[in-house]
């Protein structure tokens, strides 16, 4: 190699290695590089409206869980409240508050798809209608619908938007937030959970027409979930075995109060079956 | 309604769900088929001989492209249009796979980084999400990302086949794109891990223009190349 060719590698190098800082600062936008820079300046700006949007929906749907399961833990006082009916007003002004986050969640989504930020609020979501399913429970002793659920996710713009121009205003009228059906699926599979510990507290109280009510119950939903199987998403199968789990304690309740209800009286009844239920506590499985 | 009922209904749900899974399936299956077909064209430029006759390989892809499009345009009849994202798992692979061949084409062409414009017409497809089939940015990218790895593993083959000119090209290319995905703030995702990876395709290039400035290569194509 000669010292000419040699010296003219090493210009050749330099322009090469000095590319790199000249596209770097593309700002200036005089470099020969900006189409590329300025396509990724706009990738830039989609992608951070996308991820932002993103985690407002995560801040969202943790808020919604948390006020969830203190409506549920809430509910669960109801056993030992003479007036469950007061219980039940107050979960429901909780559960309104929640809703009012949901309508937040459906005011992000206006316009977009709602399965692309699916994974951001769907926790939320599965703890609502776990507190809702549950509340409708202790009142009507039924399961709740997923229409009924849906229903009560249809939210009508306020008047706060008179400013914006007529048409727009008409658009936004109505909001509704669907919840899917695998949602609500998980979301009642986390109820049977609930409905065990309702179940094992209301015996502790005395209570022994509910153990009975609840069994049915839980039976008629355990059905419900053997019968979709393993046709249903991976997360259902999942809590198939937690459910099983639940039904079979409140089953073993039961047995037990119809054999010893017969031998031990009735105020000692309560003594017997909660230290029987202190038993079955610890591995519970249930979040 | 009863609780067997709603069950029942939800069961109803659930199986159609997977019918629609189960055709999205089958489609993606026959456009897996084609990216390969395309790739195998493609793949021959590291030939030594494949320098030679880039250009009729570039035709032959983009003749496998209509096909794509056809496949793609049978997919968009699969699942309501407004659901695009609860089956996107389906064909996200298989869309990054054919982006990345769509720019690899492309720059094979004409040494420019293809649009994400450009990508959708190729493609068939759309960029914006209100008019239907889209391309969904990050697959773009990943798809821009694939192709940068192959371009290092192209400067490698372009300097065993004698030709010199095009590590250095590349490099200037591939550093653009570096300086580009700089600019990106990623979250922790797959798209992040892979644009990880971009630096080591970065660093290799390098290292092959560096290979040819010591040995008095690298100068402009009149030199090396195909005599």
């Amino acid at each position: 190699m000669s010292k000419k060719e040699g010296e003219a590698c090493l210009r050749k190098r330099k322009q090469v290695s000095t590319q790199a800082p000249k596209s770097e600062d593309g700002d200036e936008g005089a470099s020969p590089s900006s189409a590329v820079l300025s396509a990724f300046k706009t990738f830039q700006i989609e992608l951070d409206t996308k991820h932002d949007k993103y985690e407002r929906l995560v801040k969202l749907s943790r808020d919604i869980t948390i006020e969830s399961k203190r409506t549920i833990f809430l509910l669960h006082r109801v056993t030992s409240v003479p007036d469950a009916e007061e219980v039940l007003a107050e979960a429901d002004l909780k559960l309104d508050g929640v809703r009012l986050k949901i309508r937040q969640i459906a005011e992000e989504l206006r316009g977009e798809d709602l399965y692309q930020f699916h994974k951001a609020f769907t926790p939320g979501i599965q703890e609502y209608v776990e507190a809702v399913s549950f509340q409708h429970f202790i009142r009507h002793r039924s399961l709740i619908s997923l229409e009924e659920i849906n229903a009560r996710l249809v939210f009508l713009k306020e008047d706060k938007a008179e400013t914006k121009d007529p048409s727009e205003q008409q658009r936004m009228k109505v909001l509704t937030f669907q919840v899917t059906p695998t949602d609500y699926l998980l979301g009642v599979a986390d109820l049977t959970g609930e409905l065990m510990r309702m179940c094992i507290s209301s015996v502790g109280n005395g209570d022994i027409d509910t153990p009975f009510q609840l069994s049915q119950f839980l039976r008629q939903i355990y059905d419900g979930f053997s019968y979709i199987g393993n046709t249903g998403p991976y997360e259902v199968s999942k809590k198939l075995h937690t459910l099983k789990q639940s039904l079979g304690k409140v089953e073993d309740a039961c047995y037990t109060l119809r054999v010893r209800g017969s031998e031990i009286p009735r105020h000692m009844l309560a003594d017997v079956f909660s230290s029987r239920a202190a038993l079955i506590d610890p591995d519970e499985g249930v979040a | 309604m009863s609780v067997t009922e709603m069950f029942s209904n939800i069961q109803g749900f659930l199986s159609a769900d997977q019918d629609v899974r189960e055709d999205i399936r089958k489609v993606v299956q026959v456009l897996e088929q084609t990216a390969r077909e395309i790739l195998t064209v493609l793949q021959s430029v590291h030939q030594p001989s494949g320098f030679k006759d880039i250009p009729s390989k570039c035709l032959r892809a983009r003749e496998l492209f209509c096909t794509v499009r056809n496949q793609i345009g049978d997919l968009k009849t699969k699942f309501p249009a407004d659901q695009y994202y609860r089956f996107h798992e389906h064909w996200r692979f298989v869309l990054q796979r054919v982006t990345f061949l769509a720019a690899f084409v492309v720059y094979l062409e004409s040494e420019t980084l293809v649009t994400r414009e450009e990508v959708a017409q190729i493609l068939g497809i759309e960029v914006d999400r209100e008019r239907g089939f889209h391309l969904d940015i990050e697959d773009y990218l990943a798809g821009v990302l694939i192709m940068a790895s192959e371009l290092s593993r192209l400067a490698v083959n372009s300097v065993t086949a004698g030709d010199y000119g095009r590590p250095l090209r590349i490099s200037t290319f591939i550093n653009e794109l570096d300086s580009g995905f700089r600019l990106l703030n990623l979250k922790n995702d797959p798209l992040r891990k892979r644009y990880d990876g971009l630096k080591y395709d970065v660093k290799k290039i390098e290292e092959v223009v560096y290979d040819l400035s010591i040995r008095g290569l690298a100068k402009e194509p009149e030199i090396g190349g195909d005599k």
